[in-house]
């Protein structure tokens, strides 16, 4: 049932693969960022007790949702990696993890900016913040893992191992808010609930995260493929392809 | 439309500075991380390219001192 997925295996095919959806999700992200942020931070009611501070939601929560949807991709590709030994699904750990860092520092940063005017501090070590910025630390040690071994087939295993034991983090971060005291509000959209956020508040939010979304994967896809060129350019497909793109520009 | 005028909707309510703060910052880090990767793309496209021009010099260097 599943055999027609198998001639993606092949590398070409999947660089061509990943070459057909870079264009639209590029489109799609540029086309939802322009409309989430314009709606969000222009046409959106203020908040009733935040005023105009908590327009910072339009990117605070889409870099935080998608700083962990990142990495679940990325722990789902290194287990694809270390089980079944697909070198694909390592380069795309190595891609990912880059623009899973800048997500996880967005949503880092944006909540500093976020906090001082609401909480009084840029940052406090609670549950929620800390187990974010060791997000961050684990990006950071799977893009150093990676980059310490030349060999490449190591480089994948080491990193892979590290998303898969990081991945405890997750579950860590997402009931923080539940599990300790802390200063951090909980779920509003992410729970089994209705969502606790008016409704002109809440569309150009899904909007934004539909936009962080498309951008998160535009760019892993590209970097994935420059990836898949670096490990493979000894094999005649990356000449041949490669030939063909400089008689074309001439 | 929730502001009055370009000046209300700069000042957001008063958290200008941290509103644009927060908005700016991210904005680089996302223009970053795309420069970034393009950057990568066309270096690996061009280094490949040197590879096989320089191979395929080698290649006819070695013609023609075969037939020498």
């Amino acid at each position: 049932m599943w055999k027609w997925l198998h001639p993606y295996a092949k590398p070409e095919a999947s660089y061509q693969l990943a070459g057909k959806f870079v264009p639209w999700f590029s489109v799609f992200a540029v086309v939802c960022f322009a409309v989430g942020l314009v709606w969000g931070l222009a046409f959106a009611p203020a908040d009733y007790q935040q005023g105009d501070s908590f327009r910072i939601i339009y990117i605070h929560v889409p870099s935080a949702i998608l700083s962990m949807g990142a990495y679940s991709s990325m722990a789902v590709a290194a287990f694809i990696g270390l089980v079944w030994q697909i070198k694909q699904a390592d380069m795309y750990v190595a891609a990912v993890a880059p623009v899973g860092a800048v997500f996880t520092f967005i949503a880092l940063f944006t909540g500093a900016a976020w906090g001082k005017p609401m909480w009084g501090a840029w940052w406090v070590w609670d549950a929620r913040l800390t187990s974010e910025l060791i997000l961050l630390f684990l990006y950071l040690g799977v893009i150093a893992l990676y980059n310490a071994f030349s060999d490449k087939t190591m480089a994948g295993r080491a990193a892979g191992i590290l998303s898969l034991v990081g991945v405890i983090n997750l579950p860590i971060i997402h009931y923080s808010v539940e599990w300790w005291n802390t200063l951090h509000q909980g779920a509003t959209i992410t729970k089994f609930d209705k969502p606790s956020i008016d409704t002109d508040m809440l569309w150009p939010l899904l909007l934004n995260i539909a936009a962080f979304t498309f951008f998160l994967g535009a760019v892993s896809l590209v970097r994935f493929r420059t990836e898949l060129l670096r490990r493979e350019q000894r094999r005649p497909w990356v000449q041949q392809l490669i030939n063909r793109h400089s008689q074309a520009r001439g | 439309m929730q502001f009055e005028s370009v000046s209300d909707f700069l000042a957001m309510g008063g958290y200008a500075f941290y509103v644009w703060l927060a908005f700016g910052v991210s904005a680089a880090a996302m223009i970053a991380i795309v420069v970034d990767s393009i950057v990568k793309r066309n270096a690996i496209f061009k280094s490949v390219a040197r590879q096989s021009a320089r191979q395929q010099r080698v290649k006819a260097a070695k013609e023609v001192t075969e037939r020498l």
